[in-house]
């Protein structure tokens, strides 16, 4: 019979569930995993791995296209959305195997079926596995780690079908290419896939309530990308809200309310991009301590909620909804039940946040605004693509990176950054935030020539009026 | 009882220096006091006084000696009237306890000593008449080393310009980052703590300055001696501690006979240890604070903290102050590891060479003045433990055994406390435990 009794169970297997098992058994602890669907949840099977390798294809194209800016000549070059989604789906498939194997390395059980709280024995935890309504396994353990994710948010009156309204979960598999997609909300999901779909040749509208798109990033940088999507046809519309999506023959007429007028768009799809919320269904909560609030579960710094034993992390605690933050609190929880001496909270502040669209934005700290609000005074540098030898050689001279620093103690608050490859370059600004440098580290360090970096030292230069090549 | 003198280390970075001559011959008896040599190193010229009396038995590194080790044994001094011939210079040499002996103006070389006590010895002396640098007319080819500080801060960029524009001594800060580091929020803390004044002591390097008399109505003239960061640091961790730490005091005899005992026959078939009785009160305590982990408590404003481990911190007197390397998990040391570690932090400490992770931290403190003949005394608690054990000297006492008086020999200690953390019963808990395996050693063995 296999061995039911644990140290650790951690329910959900995606990038918080199985680093955290990982970490667990890396400290000698007896760790399973309890997985309902897919080893690497979300972010490996239906986030931001396949999406990165749909996101490729179409990079891939939009350079073939281009081939003659660079002396080449490529003619006929054809997006096939099926075969980009068979490569999709291989990668996939890769990781997850990766995933699977790396927790046999570690000796971790995996479980498959939907793990939930099933009372205590004593000083321990009962979790049941069950696949439907069939009991899989009893499990118990010291520590129960919640890590089952979250899935979109869905609109009141909008619900999505698989067919003309999507999720994200959708959009990775569509059936066919449609000739028009309205795409609601423009945060990171929203616009990433605005842009593979606008690359391969669908004609999309974007629809944001608030006042600009990618609300989280620095006011800049959503000026700049609205103004680089819309050069590339991307069709915008922000303050704006879709009131009612009608089915019709050909997919869908929706009706948007913007500025106090309607009006009414015919769309072949609609996509839905408004959030996420935590899976906390199923999980056997009721009866315990564990405190829930807008869909997600309260935890504290170090992931533990209001049941002794049982805690909680990644997006079932909320925002920011990214994998490394996920892991990370998978990593600094393990560490905690395990009695380490080094642990430290998460700062929120110290996350960085990578958008995929073309071009690419990446973030970490306050924006602007925020240090403002918070009653900072700041030291603003921007440095433009267009200055950076790298940047046109590549080819691709079409952002900036701003550095924000107070004004009083050199502290970087925030950077934001968007043009190719930003996502590559922004933890060297989440290293110098963690270790807390100044702008005189950051000026004292030497940046190899020619990169793209260069333009994070100048902008740091910037910030204090000295940069050299603009 | 033979002692042995040992070579003083001169300023915290000092390994070697030259034994310049004796100014004292064998057999010449001496009085506390009395200058026994000069001693030399490449900054000043200084004088060994006896800090007891006795016979000059023996001088072991005769006078004019370069490269003597700091520590080395340069003489033994007898009790009038002991055979000196008869003295084992190496078994002095391997001697945990302190050497007698005292250079002007510097406290005895290495005493483990009170947290909270002055030491004894740094009375208010007049500047070391022969203290003055050396001038070196001929250039070196190497430029002589600067005295490096004694300790190594880790603290952040961000957290040094913070501290700096806010005149804070980040040496007097605890850090919360990774391994220790002190990072933005912990200057952060230090300042909202309160105003701490500013660094405006002039040069540290700076030796006694020499004041004129009656700047203040009635009052003789001085030396004026610039506070060192250490100095700094003591005075500002252990005013906080007496001001915010609610002390009680807990005081037990514990007889040790049979600790005397056992240490003898332990040492006595041993060729790679040497166990000091400290070294035995540090595995009775963390012994006992495995058995009372309430003890082994921190007060921190949102949650009292109770520690997984039991690092032990052990005070020990250095030139200029005290400093408290750690015994870090020493609930699961043996005596021999303790006593070895202890040995290593002890001298590392007098010649200025422990990391910031050996000093910083701990989570239990012990002072013993034994040595010095202090019979019983209460030590300010080393923020932010919990509690603070203060060790007295083991003496012949009259004792009660049987409802007979007999003679025994007993050791007084005093658990100094905080209250917030560790109640009375549990103190008391714990000073029983203590007492326990002290007065039955062969418990520790286990």
């Amino acid at each position: 019979m296999a061995d039911t009794d644990f140290d650790l169970i951690v329910i959900g297997g995606g990038p918080g569930g199985y680093v955290a098992a990982i970490r667990a058994a890396q400290l000698g602890m007896k760790a399973a995993v309890v997985e309902r669907e897919h080893l690497g949840g979300i972010c490996l099977n239906w986030g931001c791995i396949p999406t990165k390798a749909m996101l490729r294809s179409s990079e891939v194209l939009h350079l073939a296209q281009h081939a003659a800016d660079f002396g080449l000549e490529i003619s006929g070059a054809v997006a096939h959305l099926d075969k980009i989604v068979a490569r999709s789906r291989a990668i996939a498939k890769q990781l997850s195997g990766g995933v699977a194997h790396l927790l046999k390395k570690n000796k971790v059980a995996v479980f498959n079926g939907s793990g939930r709280l099933d009372g205590t024995a004593g000083a321990r935890r009962k979790v049941k596995v069950a696949a439907g309504d069939k009991t899989v396994a009893d499990l118990t353990a010291a520590h129960v780690i919640l890590a089952s994710g979250a899935r979109a948010r869905t609109l009141p009156g909008i619900e999505a079908d698989g067919k003309t309204v999507w999720t994200y979960k959708d959009a990775l598999v569509p059936g066919q290419k449609p000739a028009s997609m309205l795409v609601i909300g423009s945060g990171a999901i929203g616009v990433e896939f605005a842009s593979f779909y606008n690359d391969i040749g669908v004609d999309v509208t974007i629809v944001e309530v608030v006042d600009r798109i990618l609300p989280a990033e620095d006011g800049e940088v959503s000026a700049f990308a609205q103004k680089a999507f819309e050069k590339q046809g991307i069709k915008i519309l922000t303050a704006a809200q879709v009131t009612e999506v009608k089915k019709t023959a050909g997919g869908a007429r929706v009706t948007i309310s913007a500025g106090g007028r309607e009006s009414q768009l015919d769309v072949e799809v609609v996509l839905l991009s408004v959030g996420i919320v935590g899976n906390i269904e199923d999980l056997g909560l009721d009866g315990t301590k564990v405190k829930v609030e807008r869909g997600h579960i309260v935890a504290n710094p170090w992931c533990e909620t209001g049941e002794p034993g049982v805690y909680a992390i990644g997006d079932l605690t909320g925002a920011p909804w990214l994998a490394h933050k996920a892991s990370h609190e998978g990593v600094l929880c393990v560490e905690k039940i395990a009695g380490e001496n080094d642990v430290h909270p998460i700062d929120i502040n110290l996350i960085p946040g990578c958008t995929y669209c073309r071009p690419q934005i990446a973030s970490v700290g306050l924006t602007e605004a925020q240090a403002k609000d918070a009653g900072k005074a700041v030291k603003v540098g921007r440095f433009p693509f267009i200055g950076n030898g790298k940047a046109i050689a590549l080819g691709d001279a079409e952002g900036f990176i701003k550095t924000i620093f107070d004004a009083k103690s050199g502290e970087l608050l925030g950077a934001h950054m968007i043009g190719a490859e930003v996502t590559e370059l922004i933890q060297g600004f989440s290293v110098a935030k963690t270790l807390e440098t100044t702008e005189s580290d950051l000026m004292h360090t030497v940046f190899p020539h020619p990169t793209l970096s260069e333009m994070m030292h100048e902008s740091v230069l910037d910030a204090y009026d000295r940069a050299i090549h603009f | 009882m033979a002692t042995a003198i040992l070579m003083p280390a001169l300023s915290p970075t000092m390994t070697e220096g030259k034994l310049a001559q004796w100014l004292k011959a064998e057999g010449d008896v001496v009085a506390a006091g009395d200058v026994l040599a000069e001693i030399e190193t490449d900054k000043a010229t200084m004088e060994v006084e006896a800090v007891d009396e006795g016979v000059l038995a023996k001088i072991v590194v005769p006078g004019g000696t370069e490269g003597v080790a700091v520590n080395a044994v340069i003489a033994v001094l007898a009790d009038e009237g002991e055979d000196a011939a008869g003295v084992d210079v190496d078994a002095l040499s391997t001697m945990p306890s302190p050497a007698p002996i005292a250079a002007p103006s510097a406290a005895p070389s290495a005493a483990p000593a009170s947290a909270s006590e002055p030491t004894p010895a740094p009375a208010p002396a007049p500047p070391a008449p022969v203290a003055a640098p050396t001038p070196a007319p001929i250039p070196l080819p190497t430029p002589a080393p600067t005295p490096a500080p004694a300790t190594r801060v880790f603290a952040s960029p961000l957290a040094r310009r913070l501290a700096g524009d806010a005149g804070i001594d980040l040496t007097a800060v605890a850090g919360s980052g990774p391994r220790g580091r002190i990072v933005k929020k912990d200057v952060e803390a230090a300042i909202a703590a309160g105003p701490v004044p500013a660094a405006v002591a002039p040069a540290i390097a700076g030796g006694p300055t020499p004041a004129p008399a009656g700047d203040l109505p009635g009052m003789p003239g001085y030396d004026a001696i610039p506070h060192s960061m250490m100095r700094k640091t003591i005075a500002r961790r252990l005013t906080e501690s007496k001001q915010t730490a609610p002390h009680f005091y807990l005081t037990v005899d514990c007889r040790i006979d049979e600790l005397l005992d056992l240490r003898k026959k332990l040492n006595a078939n041993a060729n790679d240890y040497k166990l000091s009785v400290n070294d035995l009160i540090i595995r009775a305590a963390a012994l006992a604070l495995k058995e009372v982990p309430e003890a082994n408590a921190s007060w921190f404003e949102d949650a009292v903290r109770m520690w997984h481990t039991v690092d032990i911190s052990v005070a020990v007197a250095i030139e200029g102050g005290l400093i408290t390397p750690i015994i870090r998990g020493a609930e699961g040391k043996g005596l021999k590891a303790i006593s070895s570690e202890m040995k290593d932090l002890a001298e590392r400490a007098r010649i200025g060479k422990l990391a910031p992770e050996e000093y910083q931290g701990g989570t239990f403190s012990i002072s013993n003045l034994g040595m010095f003949g202090i019979k019983e005394f209460s030590a300010v608690i080393n923020p932010p433990q919990g509690a603070i054990l203060a060790v007295g000297a083991g003496e012949p006492r009259p004792v009660v055994v049987d409802g007979a008086l007999a003679v025994g020999t007993v050791m007084t200690c005093t658990l100094s406390v905080d209250h917030r953390v560790v109640d009375g019963a549990v103190g008391a808990a714990f000073m029983q435990v203590f007492k326990g395996l002290i007065e039955e050693p062969l418990k520790m063995l286990l």
